[in-house]
């Protein structure tokens, strides 16, 4: 009985320690990061490579958040948009394909970060609809050129829980959920989410810039 | 039957504590309110309206500061870039250089916007109410 009794909370015990804060991944190589030491970041207009054409505005937008977060100070997006507009720079890849010496020249950026949005959007299923944001960044050294970071996420309505009911319930809440996600713009929501996973503080992640109060620690020990 | 109760809000308690242990989160050093959103609907140039997120942010800032907490990067070069586009060239200088202030990482940026708008404004600037 109390064999039967424990192995549960054993076998739970086990899990927490396997989920929780254990995940070895290889480490960053922070050294370039470290050796540039970055102040200033210039975001440039995300290429997409989604059908939405709302993608690259969307995840521009909410990148800021968390690389000011980290301690960077962010160029307004707002303004560089415009500033592309008015040199007549007029699409993502247009704007990163500037060489960096000129991308340093005009904003006074430290270091440059180009993402790209790989899915964005909704989609349809007999039995479920999907919305789905995957992005990837490089920040790359304005003075130097060298790669200082690079990583991917995503994020993902399937994430929260599908378990239930019997068929008609799902055809129902399919519906119901195509409905919500189109006209509140649900994948600006999880463009966000997607942001904050890929620049905000996590393992192997962006390293805390100088305005952080993490500044010069790492998230996870070397 | 209470101490059960208790029992299970202690194993919850304990459940929780050990997940928030480990994404333990600092407080934000910014007071973010709508800005993300804002600066989605000006890059969409969607047709929302400008004045009324001139509105918006002029309330944000004033609970901000109310608050003793500090406004985001791009917030003031933001609104300045709008009150600019609104004709209203002075707010802008004076928005562009309070972004220069509040973060002086932006100083090469910022003066490049206020060197413009110099050379710019002279004409414009006789036709905007004070």
């Amino acid at each position: 009985m109390s064999t039967i009794r424990l192995l549960p909370m054993a076998l739970v015990a086990a899990l927490a320690v396997l989920g929780g804060c254990a995940n070895k991944p290889v480490p960053y190589d922070y050294t370039a990061f470290r050796q540039a030491n970055p102040r200033t970041l210039l975001v440039l207009p995300p290429i997409n490579d989604s059908p939405d054409v709302k993608a690259s505005s969307s995840v521009w937008a909410q990148a800021t958040l968390p690389l000011a977060e980290a301690g960077y100070y962010v160029l307004p997006v707002t303004l560089v948009d415009e500033t592309f507009r008015q040199n007549g720079i007029q699409t993502a890849s247009d704007a990163q394909d500037i060489p960096r010496e000129k991308l340093r020249d005009f904003f006074g950026a430290d270091a440059a970060v180009y993402i790209k949005v790989t899915k964005y959007g909704t989609t349809y299923h007999v039995i479920s609809s999907d919305t789905v944001v995957e992005a990837q960044a490089r920040i790359v050294d304005l003075r130097s050129g060298a790669l200082l970071w690079e990583g991917r996420a995503a994020a993902s309505s399937s994430e929260q829980g599908n378990g239930n009911n019997s068929l008609a319930v799902l055809l129902v809440s399919a519906v119901v959920k195509q409905i919500i996600n189109t006209t509140t713009d649900a994948a600006y929501g999880y463009a966000g989410i997607a942001d904050s996973r890929l620049l905000g503080p996590r393992v192997n992640g962006v390293l805390p810039g100088p305005r952080s109060p993490a500044y010069g620690k790492e998230i996870a020990a070397q | 039957m209470p101490a059960l109760v208790s029992a299970r809000r202690l194993a919850l308690a304990a459940g929780i504590a050990t997940l928030v242990g480990c994404a333990h989160q600092p407080a934000p050093l910014y007071m973010w309110g709508s800005f993300p959103q804002q600066q989605y609907d000006i890059l969409l140039r969607s047709g929302a309206s400008p004045d009324a997120q001139m509105q918006a942010m002029q309330v944000q800032a004033e609970k901000a500061a109310a608050a003793n907490k500090a406004l985001p990067p791009g917030f003031r070069a933001h609104l300045g870039m709008l009150e600019l586009n609104a004709g209203h060239a002075q707010r802008a200088k004076e928005l562009f250089a309070a972004e220069k202030a509040a973060f002086p990482e932006s100083a090469p940026y910022m003066d490049k916007l206020l060197g413009k708008l110099d050379s710019r404004t002279q004409p414009a600037n006789t036709k905007t109410p004070a």
